[in-house]
């Protein structure tokens, strides 16, 4: 009985590992939560400086939602949480 | 921040009625080691619009993905929201004499007094224009009181976030 070496096929390698990243924190406009508030919110809990805080708040107030972080899955839920625990209205989905 | 007798009062009352709202912990009964590491049972929203309108879904089109969500975080937001009020509560202080709130009981102040209007909110119907509805009341109309709660917090929140920011 030989035991010449099993030849096996090299196991294929994707060059590009796909991270599970393509998720997005959205939030939506809402009649109660003061503007500033919302900024205020987002400057502090993801550490935007005020001048980016305030285009997203303006983009939540004005387009009715923004996406207001991207990355994992759950990364997004930790965000998703923080929103919902300062009031804000927040939802998190794939990146389209 | 120095608070007028009567937003003390409003204060008081609408912080105690949000804990009353917000109901105990959930119940070491159902499901011990669940309520140990802060899992909840629900996975639906409440019922009650104020109640839902706290503790949103937290997948924009998936209600499985949400209600898993749901019973991780709920228990822990329902915790976090009655901290907040019972702090804010708990430091209301005397009526005109002036209080020096730490960074972290203005925070609690912050999320207690949005909790508060986003309950009223929802009892109210507030709407983006609600002032012009609030002219349009009579002087007798019920809701007229409530709107006024809405108004002192909306006033005492927007004062708070600018003496922070």
């Amino acid at each position: 009985m030989s035991v010449a070496p099993v030849e096996l096929d090299e196991p294929v390698v994707e060059d590009v590992v796909i991270p599970d990243k393509p998720w997005v924190t959205i939030v939506w406009n809402d009649p109660v939560n003061l503007m500033s508030y919302v900024a205020f919110v987002l400057q502090k809990h993801f550490h935007y400086s005020r001048e980016k805080a305030t285009k997203l708040m303006l983009d939540v107030h004005e387009k009715g939602k923004a996406v207001v972080s991207s990355g994992t899955r759950e990364e997004m839920e930790r965000d998703v949480e923080a929103m919902h625990g300062y009031g804000l209205w927040a939802t998190m989905q794939h990146d389209e | 921040m120095s608070l007028d007798d009567v937003d003390g009062r409003i204060l008081t009352h609408i912080l105690g009625e949000m804990l009353e709202l917000l109901g105990p912990p959930e119940s070491v009964e159902q499901d011990p080691l669940a309520a140990a590491v802060g899992i909840g049972t629900a996975t639906k929203p409440p019922e009650d619009s104020a109640l839902a309108r706290l503790f949103p879904d937290g997948y924009t089109d998936d209600p499985e993905a949400s209600a898993d969500f749901r019973r991780y975080t709920e228990p822990g937001l329902r915790d976090g929201k009655r901290e907040a009020a019972r702090i804010a509560l708990a430091t209301l202080g005397e009526p005109g004499v002036k209080r020096v709130l730490t960074a972290d009981e203005a925070e609690a102040w912050l999320r207690a007094i949005n909790d508060t209007r986003l309950v009223l909110g929802e009892r109210l119907g507030i709407t983006e224009d609600w002032d012009e509805v609030v002219e349009s009341l009579t002087d007798d109309d019920p809701r007229l009181p409530l709107f006024f709660v809405y108004d002192r917090l909306t006033y005492l929140q927007e004062t708070l976030v600018q003496s922070l920011w």
